[in-house]
């Protein structure tokens, strides 16, 4: 399915009162992929979500999911799973009820499978969603978003508030119905471990922009650190890029960009892990007069 | 049906360490011709890990001609890589096995070992590849 | 949607039918022998010259009732809009669960739509068949009260209570989605209420239909009853006149020509003067009339249906505004 796409952006923004939460946000997520949504809190991943849902409009710019503009009919809300922050769910419900809330409101609705992740999940239907703890609140959350048989399924930090093995579980289950589904995912998170393991794709976001995206195979190609002897980064070829610099005395540690092998012998050239990736963007000072980084090209 | 594990430390791509685990299982017996891969699903399900890993994994095999997928059944085994019987492997690690005490009792600890073992290994690889 | 709205309101709904079943038990209880009470005494009092004790005998009949109906009639629409219509969207709103709601697979719109309908619906049946009881249960005792039209039965009987109901719910909904918090929802919605309400019963209903302006020479074999002051010396006359019924906004007495001022009063109306009848002759001499400005009690349901359409339609415009700005403004 190369070339096809669940998200088209184009100068997207979102302004609250004076506040720009989202800034000139143009990209296209590929399609048949786990795409991980990683930056800093407030740098704008729940505001670019809703917009990608349909829960919030856009200021500026535009933006189509699955060909088409988001939240606009029953046909596209249908398409797309969405599991919010804090997984909301009606606390006054029982699990079952909230099971047919899914099969009234969704007419792609698969009661069989819903049942099964109910019951391997060992949920009890009868039990009230306040009552849940909140990693089985999360499995009930995925269950509705994933039994409407979606094209594409949105997360929004649905692990963040989970202990280790709900959150493990809750990534088994995600998968599974990704393999058996062909979902594609949209997910973000403050944590790069979770991440590593199940995206494939990843996108920056911080201070309200794109810092990156691309592949994580081919942002873990074309990114490298570089130890050497103290010196000015202004030194380097053009194509590599500096992301982050630390300095000592005697010492120059950068992580670079670059398309191409590097060659200076001065330096001792090693792979950056993606937590340490993502770190370096977090870390650089946003600089609104450079132009966004380019998603790396396949 | 055999099992996979994944070491988030090993700066091992997973799904090198899936097709380096199926070619290991293939080597020792566990894996012969004919048996079942596990589903991608059953693997993403344990292992919370990208469907697309495990697909590249098994892509990669089939390749190498060590499995074929046929599509509704599953993916299984259809080479050995039996360059060697599995009767040789006992032996072989009984020498292993001697080697090591060997080592031990010269006073080498398990980094210097592991050292001496793996240059031997690649010059070793290297001579082989002069040779051929 | 249809099964989701009913199942968020079960518990609202049952409990309403609950009072309402109560309530419907008393008065099954007690109607029947209030009425048949009216029919043997106050309705034959004429024949027995006992009309004033009948009266008040009747009146003071099923007190604790009265007051609960009373009270129970002016404070249900103020309850429906802030127990069933602030919550409607501010709980949501609140919990977040609005943002599970919206990514089904219904557009907002349509979320919208169901659950405002189906709840504005229910609390319309609600004071509607409440009303229907008190109404029926009051009949009795309006046929001896200030009439229908007195602005302290005017919106407790018929068809008025559903209107009110109905605002009082848009009013609400529309508060909490402004608001998005259900308690400062429930707050504001009770005071616009209570605004709107105070608002009719103290001037826009008057203005609803021109009254009748009837002026007639004043007969006192006409007036039920008629108060005789001389402060300063100053003829003051008032004069209730004999309108069964009707909702009267003025009466005064004036002269010939039209003038409010008496002049000063005849001799024999003073006091420590001779006998009534001597002043009532000075006073027919005067050729003083009556102006009475009023409605009729028969435009009691003409002012029923404006009100009703009134505060309906002051709804449908909430409900309107709620649209809008859950399609365009809420994130």
């Amino acid at each position: 399915m190369t070339g096809a796409v669940v998200l088209t952006a184009r100068g997207l923004g979102k302004q609250y009162h004076r506040r720009w939460a989202l800034t000139d946000f143009t990209l296209d997520i590929p399609a048949g992929q786990v795409v991980g949504l990683v930056g800093p809190n407030g740098a704008g991943k729940t505001t670019l979500l809703h917009l990608a849902t349909g829960l919030l409009q856009p200021t500026t710019g535009t933006i189509e999911v699955l060909g088409g503009r988001p939240g606009a009919s029953r046909a596209q809300l249908a398409r797309v799973g969405f599991v919010a922050q804090d997984t909301p769910t009606y606390s006054g419900l029982t699990v079952a009820d909230h099971l047919r809330l899914g099969a009234h409101l969704n007419p792609g609705w698969d009661a069989g499978m819903a049942r099964d992740r109910i019951e391997r999940l060992d949920l009890d239907p009868g039990q009230r969603a306040g009552k849940l703890s909140g990693g089985q609140r999360a499995q009930l959350a995925l269950t509705l978003a994933v039994a409407k048989k979606p094209e594409l399924l949105i997360l929004d930090e649905p692990v963040a508030s989970l202990d280790p093995l709900a959150r493990r579980e809750f990534l088994r289950g995600l998968m599974e119905a990704v393999a058996e589904q062909g979902i594609s995912v949209v997910m973000s998170s403050h944590l790069v471990a979770d991440l590593e393991r199940v995206c494939d794709y990843l996108i920056v976001l911080v201070g309200s922009r794109v810092q990156v995206a691309g592949e994580v195979e081919q942002l873990l190609a074309t990114h490298h650190l570089l130890t050497g002897p103290r010196r000015d980064t202004a030194g380097l070829p053009a194509g590599q890029e500096v992301i982050s610099a630390s300095h000592t005395d005697r010492q120059t540690t950068l992580t670079v960009r670059s398309g191409t092998a590097i060659l200076d012998p001065v330096w001792t050239v090693s792979p950056v892990g993606l937590e340490d990736l993502v770190l370096a963007y977090m870390s650089r000072i946003p600089d609104t007069r450079r132009k966004p980084a380019l998603e790396v090209q396949r | 049906m055999i099992e996979f594990h994944l070491d988030a430390r090993s700066g091992v791509a997973p799904y090198l360490q899936v097709i380096h685990q199926v070619r290991q299982a293939l080597r020792l017996g566990l894996l012969r011709e004919g048996d079942q891969l596990p589903t991608v699903k059953d693997v993403v399900g344990r292992l919370a890990i990208n469907p697309n890993t495990v697909l590249k994994a098994y892509r990669e095999l089939e390749y190498e001609g060590l499995v074929a997928a046929r599509p509704g059944l599953g993916t299984f085994v259809t080479g050995t890589l039996s360059d060697g019987s599995l009767a040789a492997l006992g032996p072989l690690r009984r020498d292993l096995q001697r080697w090591l005490s060997k080592a031990r009792r010269t006073g080498l600890d398990d980094e210097s070992i592991e050292a001496l073992f793996l240059t031997t290994f690649r010059s070793a690889a290297e001579e082989g590849e002069d040779i051929a | 949607m249809i099964w989701l709205t009913w199942r968020q309101l079960r518990v609202q709904t049952l409990v309403a039918a609950g009072a309402l079943a109560v309530l419907a038990v008393m008065f099954a209880a007690t109607g029947p022998q209030l009425a048949h009470l009216y029919d043997t005494t106050v309705a034959t009092c004429g024949a027995h010259h006992d009309c004033q004790t009948a009266v008040s005998a009747f009146m003071s009949q099923d007190s604790f009732l009265q007051k609960l109906t009373n009270f129970v009639m002016q404070v249900i629409p103020a309850l429906i809009g802030a127990f069933w219509g602030a919550p409607l969207i501010a709980h949501e709103l609140e919990a977040g669960t609005h943002r599970l709601a919206w990514t089904q697979s219904v557009t907002r719109s349509q979320w919208l739509a169901v659950k405002l309908g189906l709840a504005a619906l229910a609390s319309m049946a609600a004071a509607g068949l409440l009303s229907l009881m008190v109404t029926w249960w009051s009949s009795p005792l309006d046929r001896v009260g200030p009439g229908l039209l007195d602005p302290g039965v005017f919106g407790e009987r018929d068809i008025a209570p559903i209107g009110y109901a109905a605002f009082a719910f848009a009013l609400g909904v529309t508060a909490g989605l402004l608001i998005r918090r259900t308690v400062p929802a429930m707050a504001v919605t009770i005071a616009g209420y209570a605004g709107v309400q105070v608002a009719f019963s103290l001037g826009l209903r008057a203005h609803l239909i021109a009254p009748i302006r009837a002026v007639s020479s004043l007969s006192l074999g006409r007036a039920t009853s008629m108060a005789i002051t001389t402060p300063g010396d100053h003829l003051s006359l008032g004069v209730t006149p004999s309108l069964p019924g009707a909702w009267i906004y003025s009466s005064q007495v004036t002269t010939a020509s039209g003038s409010t001022n008496l002049g000063t009063a005849p001799q024999s109306c003073l006091p420590g003067s001779s006998t009534i009848h001597a002043c009532n002759a000075a006073i027919g001499r005067m050729h003083l009339r009556q102006v009475v400005i009023y409605q009729p009690a028969s435009r009691y349901w003409a002012f029923q249906w404006y009100e009703t359409a009134i505060y309906i339609a002051l709804a449908l415009a909430l409900a309107g505004l709620c649209f809008l700005w859950a399609r365009h403004r809420l994130s």
